[in-house]
């Protein structure tokens, strides 16, 4: 196998590992502000408590794995997308604070303070992600070494602006649909209906991304032309989108959650599938910068994927493990945030 | 305004891997004393040891929760602000900072929760587990970064290759750049720092609470268990120092000189500044103190081998000599009185006098501002003594630079980074002070501590503190 094309994939697992699991804990931020009572806010919190802190790593490896298997793209990303970067980069080491300080004063200004930046920080870190997608996707300005040339006006663009908000819907969704498992009573009839709601803002704008990528962004269509089989991937997310309602009125939400994964999860593999085999797609003459150009040497390339091999099994354990012992409704101790 | 994007970039670069290392040596060296204490608790079953180690986990959760946000930032850093140096290193550089995400960041993240929050939730051994796992974590983080430092200091096991129309490195012998010549030298001196500082933390808080009559117990052995740990890895830290010196002779001449203000080559034995100013336009050392001969014992084992001073690299590969001078004489010196310290504290403690010794005690009470210093003061020296050069002999600074990016973008997230790290700091300091001043629990609580749904007993409120809000900053006790 082509070790381009697997490192390719691997990204992409790891990318989806990230956008599935961060974003019900980024959601969880998203929706925080909107729940009353501080007792109520400690549950809603604490129920990320103890697995936020894993879930960002993914974002961490993506980055090392990034860097090494293909550090052109790195650069290219990095740099061009400069000022979106560090507020991303302010965003999570502000939320870090929110949420491990939060609970460290009774004070109602303290912990009113503490809740507005988790909210903002999740909020921006979400919608910035979704808009730093929607550009390497839909193409920016390269020059023909590959570096980025549209400076920050350049990643304005309708199509990304629309991915920006597609992730704060989806993360709003997810998180709604996470947090009843974790609640009881009251609070999860509150956070159903929120996910309902997040649910139809999410499937809105599915379909404005759709349409404007069918419009304005052509060559997203051109792999799908090649490998017709693809399609199939968005038949399977319509029916995963379209068993959370029907899960919500059965009352299964262990299934509801589960179709929020599989939903978001196809969506990253089909921008991931649009992509290939490029890591930035070029909009001017330039050309795009592919999983060949932009790679490490293949040595490094069989290396690394030497070190994902032992490295995975050991992720999907702790990860699991971590799961496990925090399984169940969320309780708050002596421990808790 | 006429901004240099060099300049900016590294000012950037400074303040905020400055500000993360305040952070991970803390997390490495109190891991170590968790271990011990939770290792003591389950061999003796003395639940003193079980408070310590609840205690200082709580420390080590808040110190830890800013470490890793810090270091994110870090991680994309090198791509945002030094788009051409990612380019250059990615294929050697990238495996070690991948590796170090996949074996290292999952292992202490993950184990992290079980620390922090599971002590009700796993038996008393998986606990133990994950703090050894966490700190191994931690330790392996270290391991990766350091290597990549490493590397850029020493580099081997690559070769230069041409690649989409410029030079890049690329890896040849993995092995050989994870063992490149200065990697494990600076990996036992990054470690054993970062025990020194864990123990310092530990004396300091413990120091406090016997002088206030607090706690005493707890602080006693809390003290004596830093103390024992403190005193080892400072002599430890003087042998590796020593041996990292004399690699340094041998790896990087230019930096030896930089730091010891060696500015001529001599024909006889080379002389060590005890203390002094370099003069860089006069190529002497002012206002100073020198051994003669002595550098060059120390380095070759022979007084009168010269040692290779700056004037045998040309200009334009000079390191600078103020910063790292200086920054290195203070590390030295800091690490001369932790020896000297620890000694003596080792010493009053077998006579049973140490408890009794309240200006020492206030000594170790400001003390741990004595690690913290010396940590930074050492990568200050470590990196600035390596310019002009990012990749030592490969790579100029100059060169490495995103420079697509405009200068005023890189001071305004100087100024952004500024102002939230200031914030975070003060935040910090008043989270831990809260801490201390509430205190540990007293061992007869813990027996009686709810585990199931403690409601009552809400989060900040935990233990001895119950009830007692306290918001002031200057409510100090």
């Amino acid at each position: 196998m082509d070790l381009h094309v697997l490192w390719f994939g691997l990204l992409g697992v790891l990318l989806t590992g990230y956008a599935v699991l961060d974003g019900f804990d980024l959601g969880v931020g998203i929706l925080h502000p909107f729940v009353r009572g501080d007792r109520e806010r400690r549950l809603v919190l604490n129920s990320i408590g103890p697995l936020w802190d894993g879930n960002e790593v993914w974002l961490v490896t993506f980055g090392g794995a990034l860097f090494s298997a293909f550090p052109e793209a790195y650069a290219t990303v990095l740099s061009g997308f400069y000022l979106p970067v560090i507020v991303v980069l302010l965003s999570l080491i502000g939320r870090a604070i929110s949420i491990e300080f939060r609970g460290k004063s009774h004070s109602k200004f303290w912990r009113g303070y503490w809740d507005f930046s988790f909210f903002l920080s999740s909020l921006t870190a979400t919608l910035v992600f979704g808009v730093a997608l929607g550009n390497v996707v839909g193409g920016i300005a390269l020059s023909p070494q590959g570096h980025y040339v549209g400076g920050l006006a350049g990643l304005f663009q309708p199509f990304a602006l629309a991915v920006g908000l597609l992730a704060v819907a989806g993360a709003a969704m997810h998180a709604a649909l996470y947090l009843q498992l974790k609640l009881e009573g009251e609070l999860r009839r509150t956070v159903e209906r929120w996910a309902w709601r997040a649910f139809f803002a999410f499937v809105a704008l599915n379909l404005v991304v759709a349409a404007i990528a069918l419009r304005s962004v052509p060559h997203l269509l051109v792999n799908f032309e090649r490998w017709p089989v693809i399609w199939v991937m968005p038949v399977l997310v319509v029916l995963a989108l379209a068993n959370i309602p029907r899960s919500l009125v059965r009352e299964r939400p262990w299934q509801a959650f589960a179709s929020s994964c599989a939903s978001i999860a196809g969506l990253t593999f089909l921008a991931a599938a649009a992509l290939y085999p490029n890591l930035v797609v070029s909009s001017s003459s330039a050309p795009s910068l592919d999983i060949w150009r932009a790679a490490s040497s293949e040595s490094t390339l069989r290396l690394m994927a030497i070190i994902a091999m032992i490295g995975m099994p050991l992720v999907a354990a702790y990860t699991i493990t971590v799961y496990w012992v925090f399984r169940g409704k969320v309780k708050l101790d002596e421990h808790s945030y | 305004m006429d901004l240099d994007l060099v300049e900016l970039s590294r000012a950037q670069f400074a303040l905020t891997v400055m500000f993360h290392y305040l952070f991970p040596p803390l997390s490495i060296g109190l891991g170590l004393l968790m271990v011990i204490m939770e290792g003591l608790f389950l061999r003796t079953g003395d639940p003193q040891y079980a408070v310590m180690t609840r205690f200082w986990t709580r420390i080590f959760a808040a110190n830890f929760a800013v470490g890793v946000a810090t270091g994110i930032a870090m991680e994309f850093q090198f791509g945002t602000n030094w788009a051409a140096y990612s380019r250059f290193v990615g294929d050697v550089f990238g495996s070690a900072l991948a590796a170090e995400g996949i074996f290292a960041f999952f292992l202490e993240s993950g184990f992290l929760a079980v620390l922090v929050f599971g002590w009700d939730r796993v038996g008393p051994r998986m606990h133990f587990f994950s703090t050894v796992m966490v700190f191994l974590g931690s330790t392996f983080s270290a391991v990766w970064i350091v290597i990549a430092n490493s590397w850029q200091h020493t580099p081997a096991g690559y070769r230069l290759v041409e690649h989409e129309g410029v030079l890049r490195a690329e890896i040849t012998d993995f092995w050989a750049m994870v063992f490149n010549p200065s990697s494990m030298h600076r990996l036992g001196h990054v470690l054993l720092g970062s025990f020194i500082l864990g123990a310092f933390f530990v004396m300091s808080i413990s120091a406090w609470y016997l002088l206030h009559r607090r706690h005493e117990a707890f602080a006693r052995k809390s003290f004596a268990v830093a103390l024992v740990v403190g005193a080892l890895a400072s002599w430890g830290e003087l042998v590796s120092g020593h041996s990292q010196a004399r690699a340094l002779a041998h790896n990087q001449p230019a930096k030896l000189a930089a730091f010891e203000g060696h500015f001529v080559t001599a024909d006889h034995g080379t002389e060590m500044w005890l203390f002094g100013w370099p003069n860089v336009d006069e190529q002497r050392v002012d206002y100073g103190l020198a051994i003669p001969k002595m550098l060059s014992f120390l380095v070759y084992d022979d007084f009168e081998r010269p040692v290779t001073a700056l004037d045998r690299f040309p200009a334009r590969d000079r390191p600078p000599v103020v910063v790292p001078f200086v920054s290195y004489h203070v590390m030295v010196g800091l690490g001369m009185l932790f020896i000297g310290m620890t000694s003596l504290a080792l010493v009053l403690w077998w006579r049973g006098r140490l408890f009794s010794q309240r200006w020492l005690l206030w000594a170790f009470v400001v003390a741990v501002l004595g690690p913290y210093l010396a940590n930074q003061a050492g990568w200050v020296s470590a990196e600035v003594g390596r310019q002009p050069w990012v990749v030592y002999g490969l790579l100029r600074t100059s060169d490495a630079v995103s420079a697509m990016v405009p200068p005023e973008q890189v001071l305004i997230s100087i100024i952004a980074f500024g102002v939230l790290y200031l914030a975070l700091l003060a935040v910090w300091l008043y989270v831990i002070n809260e801490k201390i001043r509430r205190g540990p629990q007293e061992p007869e609580s813990l027996g009686a501590a709810p585990s199931g749904p403690g409601e009552s007993l809400v989060g900040a409120a935990a233990g001895a503190g119950v009830g007692r809000g306290g918001h002031s900053y200057t409510e100090t006790e």
